[in-house]
């Protein structure tokens, strides 16, 4: 597969629409599962690997789970492509980079489902969804893992369910995560209030792009940390109802912004299509920070003409691998952001900001 | 009360139980911090490793022979996974485990950690399909021997359908 095919698209998980889209991105759920007669990861000899290589590619080939997903070999793409597997959250940062011997990922052109061959795990099942859709995307994981374990035997244990490399991940094997767009609430400084109340009932929040990473852009990603003790349905309803709390919040917040200083946020969008669209460098946090506020804009009906989607497109075109392969070449710092302003400028003409 | 690390007040207090002992780690809030036991806002990972390192050796001033979790140690050390040769010292150095058998073979270490991380030590949820056969078939037979013969159809025909891949 030719990854520069992906380039003009976004995938499903971005369009903009499904339930409680105005807050919720998108929803993710991700299965960790082992084959039960070779080694985990870290004991694993290249012998091993491969092994679990050539399993995983016959019964992804094989599988009828609604899904036409294509095999691509990771050690053989060139690190940009990696990088944007990356970018599209097809893949974690640690199979683009950190891990070694063979690997890969196979994943439907449409980009709703993956599975990630020698990550931590043998393999890692992965369905993303646009907006709030925890059973949707549900179903969706259970019927691809049914389709592969009816081809591979899984490590499962009568105590512990499903085993994995690592203890915090054992039992269901699942982590259920919902990406949040939450400005108001920064906005309004209830952020940390929201966060402390998370961790007190044992949910994570991150950033985009996992463990470690800073949340830029006001997006956040709230899933569970618990994965033993509970049915995968009692933890995707406990983090629902945690969810449809959070929204209520954060749409107080959008309201109380509107009523009380309506002016002022109007001005603050206005300023921030304004930087977009004239900027001759500017950099990927700068960016998405402004397209945050952007995309509080159009749920405020502050702001015409420009689409969710559209946002969401900036927002992934302008990450550094897809900068450099819309350029056909590598670019070095500050050359991409020479080029991602280029890339905002020509974007928020086409769609007629500069006239706002 | 003083943090058993340095000498501050403690003000986190954890109980661990090991082998059915109890123990307790008592912490100032920048010992527990720094071991990942409390997490900052956003909040990052539980760190494994450190975790495991004091469930370990509690009290890392009391010598070779001086803290209670000694016995564990040593005890477990020495059995090194027959399948894939992890022994409990390279779990802790790593924080992860070698193959499917080690949750066997490091159980006794295992289970009151599974037990602080997740306030569990069972599964309860999905099974591979084989795992839901093989409870059908003992349901059926049960079912079959009290005369509950709808019940053992019903199951009989679950069972088939599961086969059939339906």
């Amino acid at each position: 597969m030719n990854l520069d095919t992906l380039l003009p698209h976004l995938g499903e998980w971005l369009r903009g629409t499904g339930p409680e889209s105005d807050v919720v991105v998108s929803t993710r759920i991700r299965l960790a599962r082992n084959l039960a007669d070779l080694p985990f990861a870290t004991r694993a000899t290249a012998a091993h690997k491969a092994e679990v290589v050539s399993r995983a590619k016959d019964a992804v080939a094989k599988a009828d789970a609604g899904h036409t997903l294509e095999y691509l070999d990771i050690p053989a793409l060139p690190a940009l492509d990696r990088q944007f597997l990356v970018e599209r959250q097809l893949i974690s940062r640690e199979l683009a980079g950190g891990l070694e011997g063979p690997r890969g990922v196979a994943f439907d052109p449409t980009e709703t489902a993956s599975v990630m061959v020698n990550e931590e795990d043998h393999l890692r099942l992965q369905v993303l969804r646009s907006g709030f859709a925890l059973d949707e995307a549900w179903r969706d994981i259970d019927r691809l893992d049914d389709a592969l374990e009816a081809r591979l035997s899984y490590a499962f244990h009568t105590q512990f369910g499903y085993l994995t490399a690592c203890p915090t991940n054992v039992g269901t094997g699942m982590r259920a995560s919902v990406m949040l767009h939450l400005p108001a609430l920064g906005l309004t400084k209830q952020i940390d209030k929201v966060f402390r109340a998370l961790q007190k009932i044992n949910l994570a929040v991150r950033g985009l792009h996992g463990e470690g990473s800073r949340a830029f852009g006001d997006l956040y990603q709230i899933s569970n940390h618990v994965t033993l003790g509970k049915s995968e349905t009692k933890i995707l309803n406990e983090i629902r109802e945690v969810i449809v709390t959070i929204l209520q919040y954060e749409r107080q917040a959008r309201n109380a912004l509107l009523k009380e200083r309506r002016q002022a946020e109007h001005d603050r969008v206005a300023r921030a299509i304004g930087t977009l669209g004239s900027a001759t460098m500017i950099t990927a946090e700068e960016t998405m920070e402004l397209l945050s506020a952007v995309r509080l804009g159009i749920h405020l009906h502050l702001l015409d003409g420009v689409p969710v989607t559209a946002v969401n497109q900036l927002f992934i075109h302008t990450q550094a691998a897809h900068l450099q392969k819309i350029a056909g070449h590598a670019l070095d710092g500050e050359e991409r952001n020479a080029a991602r302003a280029k890339y905002l400028k020509t974007k928020l003409r086409e769609l007629g900001t500069h006239r706002q | 009360m003083k943090c058993q690390i340095c000498d501050n007040p403690a003000t986190v207090h954890l109980t661990e139980i090991v082998n059915k002992k109890k123990r307790a780690l008592h912490l100032c809030e920048r010992c527990a911090r720094e071991r990942n036991l409390i997490a900052d806002p956003p909040g990052p990972q539980l760190d494994l490793k450190a975790l495991l390192n004091l469930l370990m050796n509690p009290f890392p001033h009391a010598g070779p022979s001086g803290g209670p979790a000694d016995n564990v140690v040593t005890q477990a050390a020495t059995d090194a996974c027959e399948v894939c040769g992890l022994t409990l010292a390279e779990f802790k150095a790593e924080g992860r485990l070698g193959c499917p058998h080690d949750y066997d073979t490091l159980r006794p270490t295992l289970e009151p950690l599974l037990e602080r991380i997740h306030r569990a030590t069972a599964h309860s949820g999905k099974e591979p399909r084989a795992v839901r056969v093989r409870e059908w078939r003992r349901q059926m037979q049960a079912a079959a021997a009290a005369e509950d013969y709808e019940e053992a159809a019903r199951l009989r025909d679950l069972i088939r359908r599961s086969s059939s891949g339906q």
